[in-house]
């Protein structure tokens, strides 16, 4: 009964989303007060029947319901119950519910937080979303039904794919989705400021929270799943430049290039058409990441799904969406004023500098992640793309970048001077230079690379720094200096942790690459290992058993000077459903390094309670670069949390009322 | 330092050896087992080092997206042997890569070969921030002699005000 209620719940959330999608847009564009109002209700009643959806699907994994197809797929009656409710995402079907799910909510909090938003404005950007949900709702109706049933129903399930049985994957998909999907929201202001016309520092202003929000999910998600692969894959990597990676990492540079030109469009109201075409790109390739990972033109470790149909809905949905709103973008773009006059050094033209270099990065991305698909579709052979290539033409593109971090913050709005900054800069400079050159010396090894990543890393928290004492001291007016600090905005607070949050990102990076040891060992119980001033103590491998696998489980102990520090358990898992053994590896975390152990093969395979094979690693100051992402989204946290978006919610209503009504 | 360093002395590979056959005659007659330097599964760590350096330039095959040198699966292990009796016969990285490239295909290496069919790959993003580069200084000359200092409107002017107001409360 359930699974019946949660497809007809999709199917009325269908109607309801074009109804969303048409009669609000067609209200705004002729002024029908009626139209418009009713975009607001429209995006609850959608919100909550998705959810309904959502709950129905949630429901029948819990309980167990094989006679529905989805859940017979993905789950089983020995998987415990938070991973129960994980599988809902586990597979193609469930991922795009969830893709909904999310987007809906996107939606209410647009409803929910726009009360000083004219409603004109409101029932555009609820209608635009209102369209992007009614096609995936489509999609889902048409091609991928969750709600399948199975008739007759199956004993058992086949189970989850035990790489996603693990905490990090409850919580990376919905994490990721939030951002991929929230850059929806800030496509759905650009469409809507495209089709009112009204392309003025007012729309950036609006849109630029919800960006930002966004960004802080992506940041967010990103690492997570950075994070889970670097435990759960077991071979110690935390980037593969996998082409699921890159789709996720494609918005987040756009996304990244969003967020500073729409500071530049609302402080400044030049850039706007750039704002406005870098927010419809970074939704068109959330989309084209949707695309890529669920359509199975790739074939790597996220993506399940292999029919061509769903391949062909979603590139057409894609033609659609990018297509319809390019044109608008041609139609409209030129139009609108260029904004105000500025010099060819000034902070616009930094801040454009570096949109160009987050820009070029992802085309760069996203040409080594297409390239091997259109060679092989021209029949020209079969290339792969990897690792090598993306580190070799990513990597100079970031130098650049970070040095500009360091001087844009000091660039005067309208005309700087080269002259002027580098006589603020100099000293910033010169100590990045001295630290950062001859802090590899102390990891006992010299290395170019390494010494110029943490010349940047430091030159990015010297100048932060810098930048700050400056501007306490400029708005001090006789006050004391903490008195000053306490001052300050949060959004710039915000933006100096997140520029911090990549220097951190970037000395974990050069110190991990640089300096880390692991070595592939043959271990006898009572053999030791030492690497990296660690020494590991093998103590043999027991049996375990767990809820729905069997684990072959290491008994290591780390000790340090001769001194035991804890004992660490790697595993490696068979799960009763599946063939493949599933390594778990063990690490003590530490501030300035992790040591990492996982198990590889036992030596002789008829005895698993003799020698291993074992892999271990000191891996220096790699918890930094998650670190550093957590920092980078702190920072979007602490710019939300500002006081004018605090204000304007409360105060700006009539103001932003006035002015509507003003211009209407 | 632990008192086993001067077991993993790759100079002294006699005793080693010997050291080994100690230690498992002793495991063989006295019980518990003694603690010892685990074996790496590597005769040589320069030998080691190559190989790891080889493989994480080499696609595993059978796997979904791994290199060779992380991948856990038989036929990556069958063929990290491989490349490490090559080094052990004294071939060039550059030959180990060929005679994988000659079996597989460029398929198999992660570094696609320069050819015609790559030059696209390989120079795109080089054209693509020369161009960008070149499009912004463009863009900003013409910008800037399309821009004149014009007046404000009327509506401009008090949204300005209103701005003003707003952001001079925080700043």
């Amino acid at each position: 009964m359930l699974p019946e209620l949660g497809q007809f719940a999709l199917i009325v959330a269908f109607c309801v989303a074009v109804v969303q999608g048409v009669l609000p847009l067609v209200g705004a564009h002729r002024r029908q007060l009626r139209w418009i109002a009713l975009a607001r209700p429209a995006a609850s009643a959608l919100t909550l029947l998705i959810a309904v959806a959502f709950g129905c699907l949630t429901a029948s994994f819990v309980q167990n319901d094989f006679s529905v197809l989805y859940v017979a797929q993905h789950s089983n009656s020995l998987l415990p119950l938070p991973y129960r409710v994980a599988a809902v995402w586990g597979g193609h079907e469930g991922s795009l519910l969830l893709w909904v799910m999310m987007l809906a909510l996107w939606m209410l909090a647009v409803a929910a937080f726009s009360r000083q938003l004219p409603d004109a404005m409101v029932a555009r950007v609820l209608g635009v979303l209102g369209l992007v949900t009614a096609g995936f709702l489509l999609f889902i109706l048409v091609t991928s039904n969750p709600f399948d049933r199975l008739l007759p129903g199956a004993e058992e399930g086949r189970d989850l794919n035990p790489l996603l049985q693990d905490p990090g994957l409850v919580i990376h998909p919905p994490m990721l989705y939030m951002g991929y999907v929230g850059f929806s929201v800030a496509y759905a202001f650009a469409v809507s400021a495209l089709l009112s016309g009204q392309l003025d520092a007012a729309w950036a202003r609006w849109s630029r929270p919800w960006t930002t929000a966004a960004w802080v999910f992506l940041t967010f998600g990103i690492a997570l799943g950075s994070w889970w692969a670097y435990y759960e894959l077991g071979w110690g990597g935390w980037w593969f430049w996998d082409p699921v990676e890159n789709a996720s990492f494609m918005p987040w540079l756009l996304g990244t290039a969003l967020v500073h030109s729409l500071a530049v469009t609302e402080k400044r109201g030049s850039f706007k058409n750039w704002t406005v075409l870098l927010a419809i790109s970074a939704f068109s390739l959330s989309l084209l990441g949707t695309f890529l990972v669920r359509s199975g033109v790739l074939t790597s470790v996220h993506a399940f799904a292999t029919d061509p149909r769903r391949g062909i809905f979603i590139l057409a949905f894609l033609v659609v969406v990018i297509g319809s709103s390019l044109v608008l973008f041609a139609w409209r773009a030129p139009k609108v004023g260029l904004g105000g006059r500025f010099g060819l050094v000034s902070r616009e033209s930094f801040l454009l500098t570096n949109n160009v270099l987050l820009v070029v990065a992802c085309a760069s991305v996203l040409l080594g992640t297409l390239y091997p698909l259109v060679i092989d579709a021209l029949g020209l052979g079969k290339l792969s793309v990897g690792p090598p290539y993306f580190d070799s033409v990513f990597a100079p593109l970031m130098i650049p970048v970070l040095f500009l971090i360091g001087v844009a913050p000091f660039a005067r709005w309208k005309n700087a001077s080269i002259a002027e900054l580098s006589r603020t800069l100099r000293w910033a400079f010169v100590s990045a230079a001295i630290v950062g050159g001859a802090a590899p010396l102390l990891m006992g090894e010299w290395k170019p690379l390494v010494a110029l990543s943490l010349v940047l890393a430091v030159w990015i928290v010297a100048t932060a720094g810098l930048n700050f004492v400056v501007r306490v001291q400029s708005t001090r007016a006789g006050r004391p200096f903490m008195a000053a600090c306490r001052q300050q905005p949060r959004s710039f607070l915000g933006m100096h942790l997140a520029h911090i949050g990549v220097a951190v990102f970037v000395v974990g990076v050069a110190l991990v690459s640089g300096y880390q040891a692991e070595k592939d060992v043959r271990m006898d119980i009572g053999d030791t290992v030492e690497v990296g001033g660690y020494t590991f103590r093998f103590g043999g491998v027991r049996t375990e058993e767990g809820p729905n696998y069997t684990a072959l489980v290491g008994d290591v102990e780390l000790q340090r000077s001769g001194r035991v520090l804890r004992v660490l358990h790697p595993e490696k898992r068979s799960y009763v459903s599946s063939a493949m053994p599933m390594t778990e590896a063990a690490i003590d975390t530490g501030f300035l390094r992790d040591v990492y152990v996982s198990l590889g093969e036992p030596i002789d395979r008829a005895r698993p309670d003799g020698p291993w094979a074992v892999r271990v690693y000191h891996k220096p100051f790699v918890d930094w670069i998650w670190g550093g992402c957590v920092l980078m989204a702190l920072g979007g946290i602490l710019a939300l949390s500002d006081r004018r978006y605090r204000l304007a919610a409360r105060a700006a209503a009539p103001v932003a009322g006035v002015a509507d009504q003003a211009k209407a | 330092m632990t008192p086993f360093v001067w077991w993993s002395s790759r100079a002294d590979r006699y005793s080693w050896w010997l050291a080994l056959f100690a230690v498992m005659a002793s495991l063989a007659v006295f019980a518990p087992a003694r603690a010892k330097e685990a074996a790496p599964l590597a005769a040589d760590e320069a030998v080691e080092k190559r190989l790891v350096a080889i493989a994480s330039e080499l696609r595993c095959l059978v796997c979904q997206n791994e290199s060779l040198a992380g991948s856990h699966a038989e036929l990556a292990n069958d063929l990290r042997r491989e490349i490490r009796t090559m080094i052990g016969q004294g071939r060039s990285d550059r030959e180990i890569l060929d005679f994988m490239v000659s079996r597989y295909g460029d398929f198999v290496l992660y570094r696609p070969p320069l050819k015609l069919t790559t030059i696209l790959l390989w120079f795109g993003p080089v054209v693509l921030l020369l161009g960008g580069l070149a499009a912004l200084v463009a863009y900003l000359r013409r910008r800037n002699r399309q821009v004149v200092a014009a007046p404000l409107s009327l509506e401009e002017q008090g949204e300005a005000e209103r701005l003003l107001n707003m952001e001079g409360e925080q700043q």
